[in-house]
């Protein structure tokens, strides 16, 4: 299951970041956001091309219904503003590299290989999302209230991270905290959590986004070029 | 033979690297007429990945050999992999090669200290630098370790 589960994870926070392409702020970071979605894409690919015997990549990505996919809650949230987007990298990018770095060292771990090449990858990418939640949040009250208001909204969804793994919260919590502080943040209050992505029980708006990226496949059964 | 055949094979992002430059060629064996060739991925979303595969399996086949490509990810591709040569070609076209950012330097005047615009460049694996002296902009090839 693990590599469906973290499979779905990267695809679909992959084609939310891919929505961002020629609407970034600015170029740079419209590239460096595309460049992150095509980084979680290809470790999706890695993960669902040996997922299941019997379904192709291709097959699980495009030919699932909503309740079939796996991914945790927090990937398929709307990208909203910027920096509602850089809350949800953030607290994902913390979870994913301590998540990488303990499946890359577990022998056991079918998917290790993969694991140790996306944890090369998470490092970069928790850098650039904690540069800007402390450039947004020790920066303007405006951009200060969106990263506030960014946080609040993705902290719903922290909790369902830890549920397969709890003994990944402790680091969590410490590298989360850290660049908060350096950010002049604050955690926010204990809000309500939803769970349910694991077992396919989603978000409004995940059949949305599924729409949008499995039309075509849908529409053309077995079209290639 | 089976070696030379590959070394026509080049990157075609970076056409001046090929793939044992850039240290993604693991290795090959040779059954008869049947090449099974290994290569890994430089960031795992590299899209000339798919291209490379076909060019791989293009230049053997050309020769009467079947080819089967294989993908392997451990351990990972780190920019350590790539050769000396290698990044001797990145510098002369005016790609930086990857060593830490405190030590890079201009490709083109050599002068040090450069400004990071952006960790994500043209292509997955650099980043975009400009140079305080000449003032040019150039590629920095990724410390990836």
């Amino acid at each position: 299951m693990a590599a469906l589960n973290h499979g779905d994870d990267n695809l679909v926070i992959a084609q939310r970041l891919a929505e961002w392409v020629s609407r970034g702020p600015d170029l740079e970071t419209d590239i460096a956001l595309g460049n992150i979605a095509l980084d979680h894409l290809g470790v999706a690919r890695a993960l669902l091309g040996s997922a299941e015997e019997d379904r192709s990549e291709d097959d699980l990505a495009m030919l699932r219904s909503e309740r079939e996919f796996t991914n945790l809650l927090i990937c398929e949230q709307p990208n909203g503003d910027f920096a509602q987007t850089i809350a949800r990298q953030f607290l994902f990018d913390a979870y994913q590299l301590g998540l990488w770095e303990k499946l890359s060292t577990d022998a056991g771990a079918t998917i290790a290989g993969v694991a140790g090449k996306a944890l090369l990858e998470a490092r970069y990418h928790f850098r650039f999302s904690s540069s800007w939640v402390i450039r947004l949040g020790d920066g303007t009250p405006e951009s200060r209230r969106r990263m506030e208001e960014g946080l609040v909204l993705m902290w719903r969804f922290v909790g369902e991270m830890f549920d397969q793994s709890p003994d990944l919260r402790s680091d969590w919590d410490r590298r989360v905290d850290e660049v908060m502080t350096t950010a002049t943040l604050h955690r926010p209050a204990d809000v309500f959590q939803r769970r349910g992505g694991r077992e396919g029980i989603h978000t409004e708006h995940l059949g949305h986004l599924l729409a949008e990226m499995q039309w075509m496949a849908r529409a053309y059964p077995g079209a290639s070029w | 033979m089976i070696a030379e055949l590959l070394e026509q094979v080049k990157d075609p992002e970076i056409p001046v690297l090929t793939i044992a430059d850039l240290g993604i060629l693991r290795g090959f064996d040779v059954d008869g007429s049947k090449v099974t060739v290994t290569i890994t991925p430089t960031y795992s979303g590299c899209p000339a990945m798919d291209m490379i595969k076909a060019d791989i399996a293009r230049v053997l086949e050309e020769k009467g050999f079947s080819a089967t490509i294989r993908t392997t990810y451990s351990p990972p591709w780190t920019t350590d992999m790539i050769s000396r040569e290698g990044k001797a070609k990145l510098a002369r076209i005016g790609i930086a090669p990857p060593t830490p950012v405190s030590e890079v330097r201009c490709p083109r005047c050599a002068t040090g200290d450069p400004r990071t615009v952006s960790e994500f460049g043209s292509t997955a694996c650099k980043a975009l630098m400009v140079c305080p002296n000449c003032r040019e902009p150039f590629d920095l090839f990724k410390e990836l370790r």
